[in-house]
């Protein structure tokens, strides 16, 4: 059973595809009048969705939107839409120990979601492909102010936007685009990038967002703070430091180019031959492989491959999507496997095609 | 120079805008007032957020002002200050007031700031923001008067001082 699955935020023709896969701005949002997250009730969750319900449904932007009611699906489900970026892994209930919370839900379209009952009420976010900051906020934005005039944010004329956890106050702005570093990894240059960008204020993740690793030299880049600058200024401020970022790549690039072309060469080629032949794959090692692909095809060392191929497969490799697209649970053995078959279908068509 | 505002004594060197109730306040302070008070001076933030969330909330219980603010209890979801520092979350919108003395002080460490200078927001429910917004705006101009100074832009400063003294005087009865 496989699903024709849009998933915009991920198509090859943004900004800067080669480096920057996409970008996130998230507004964090509470109801006025309704107790957060930790200290509200079953019933204090379903009045937060009820009243989202009744909103979103006069929003046109929102009319092609679909709820899932992450407290009524199963794991595999979940998983699968955490895969998408959709929701968070806490509010997906993945943790190992964890549950997911009554009043869980996301109402999706494509890169635009609602999450509710987070740690805040409301979870506003947008995604687009490439580097897209400005664009991925005025998406969120809109969504905010249909949602703001038929629903009362908590809001404070010192504070700004009231959220439960003091880090994210004010604008609740966290905007973050996720960047592919390589070369930096590769120089171990990264390091040092990265404790730069700490002390601007800037923060790191890995894919999934807060709590998960690093793997496949993919970063999110985020704002760490919300509160005393304003949207456009912390917007700016993230991109202007992106572009920096992406400077220091390139020049990396170059070192290795220089340094150790012949190594960097065997490097992508294996990449490639192990992408298209493997009968096996962990997850983790095709996004090293997916890596080592995504700088081979940018440096000119490996055919032209579209970005969208290797985007989409970032999600698509995943747990959820290969057991989906196999008809098969999470725990069925033969993961691996399909995986690599699902990889090799993608990237003969990509070359084939 | 004007003295500070809690011993009448020493010179004030740090001063504090906030909001209590519908008033804006603006408070001068010495140093060693201020710190009593638990507002940091040129201390940074230490570790990770949540090490600064505490060592922010921490110390202030031993002053006495912070005293009474740590057996309060919000009115509207009963979270105490040892709730919001147990969890390092607040409980609910009324929590930002109940605590705002050492939240304030947390924002410092956290934001490098403690006020909102992003867009406003018009809620449906609110007939008259009249009153709200001009709190706001008024605390935005304090706000680019502070960094203009800071910046030492003297000119636009005083232009911002002049508006914010016309805000004032709009609002004398």
């Amino acid at each position: 059973m496989t699903e024709a699955l849009e998933l915009p935020w991920l198509a090859g023709d943004g900004p800067e595809a080669g480096l920057v896969i996409s970008s996130r701005v998230r507004l964090a949002r509470n109801l006025a009048g309704c107790r957060f997250w930790g200290r509200n009730t079953v019933d204090d969750r379903d009045a937060v969705l009820r009243q989202v319900e009744r909103a979103s449904s006069e929003i046109p932007e929102l009319a092609g939107a679909s709820w899932h009611r992450l407290d009524a699906l199963p794991r595999l489900s979940r998983l699968w839409l955490h895969e998408q970026q959709l929701v968070s892994r806490e509010l997906a209930g993945l943790d190992p120990t964890g549950t997911v919370r009554s009043g869980a839900a996301v109402l999706a379209d494509g890169g635009q979601a609602v999450m509710c009952n987070e740690e805040d009420h409301l979870r506003i976010q947008a995604l687009m492909p490439g580097f897209a900051l400005e664009g991925a906020r005025q998406a969120a934005e809109r969504l905010d102010s249909e949602l703001g005039q038929r629903i009362s944010f908590a809001f404070h004329p010192e504070f700004g936007y009231l959220t439960a956890c003091p880090t994210n106050v004010g604008t609740g702005l966290r905007a973050s685009v996720l960047i592919h570093l390589p070369a930096l990894v590769l120089t171990r240059e990264i390091g040092k990038v990265l404790q730069g960008l700490s002390q601007v204020g800037l923060t790191h993740r890995g894919l999934w967002g807060e709590g998960s690793e690093v793997r496949g030299n993919l970063f999110q880049l985020s704002n760490q703070t919300t509160l005393g600058k304003s949207e456009a200024e912390l917007l700016d401020h993230l991109s202007r430091l992106v572009v920096e970022v992406m400077g220091h790549e390139q020049r990396a690039r170059q070192v290795l180019m220089r340094d150790a072309p012949l190594l960097v060469e065997d490097r992508v080629w294996r990449a490639w031959g192990l992408l298209r032949h493997a009968r096996v794959l962990a997850f983790e090692e095709t996004l090293n492989l997916l890596s080592g692909v995504r700088l081979g095809v940018e440096l000119g060392l490996l055919p032209t491959l579209g970005w969208t191929t290797l985007n989409r497969l970032l999600v698509l490799a995943q747990d959820a999507h290969v057991a989906r697209s196999a008809d098969t649970g999470l725990d069925d053995e033969a993961l691996p496997a399909h995986r690599a078959s699902v990889v090799r279908r993608m990237m003969d068509g990509e070359v084939d095609g | 120079m004007s003295a500070c505002g809690d011993c009448h004594e020493r010179e004030a060197s740090v001063h504090v805008t906030h909001v209590e109730g519908e008033q804006v306040v603006t408070v001068h302070l010495c140093g060693q007032c201020a710190a009593a008070r638990g507002i940091a001076g040129e201390t940074p933030g230490e570790g990770s957020p949540l090490g600064s969330f505490l060592a922010a909330l921490g110390p202030a219980i031993t002053t006495p002002t912070a005293e009474a603010n740590a057996t309060a209890t919000c009115p509207s979801c009963g979270a105490s200050l040892a709730d919001v520092r147990a969890t390092g979350r607040l409980g609910c919108a009324v929590c930002w007031e109940t605590f705002a003395r050492s939240l304030r002080d947390l924002l410092r460490r956290l934001h490098g700031a403690t006020r909102h200078v992003g867009e406003w927001y018009d809620d449906p429910a609110v007939e008259d923001a009249g009153p709200r917004r001009a709190i706001y705006e008024r605390l935005r101009l304090q706000d680019a008067l502070d960094r203009a100074i800071e910046l030492e832009a003297f000119e636009q400063a005083a232009e911002l001082r002049d508006q914010l003294r016309a805000l004032t005087e709009d609002d004398r009865p």
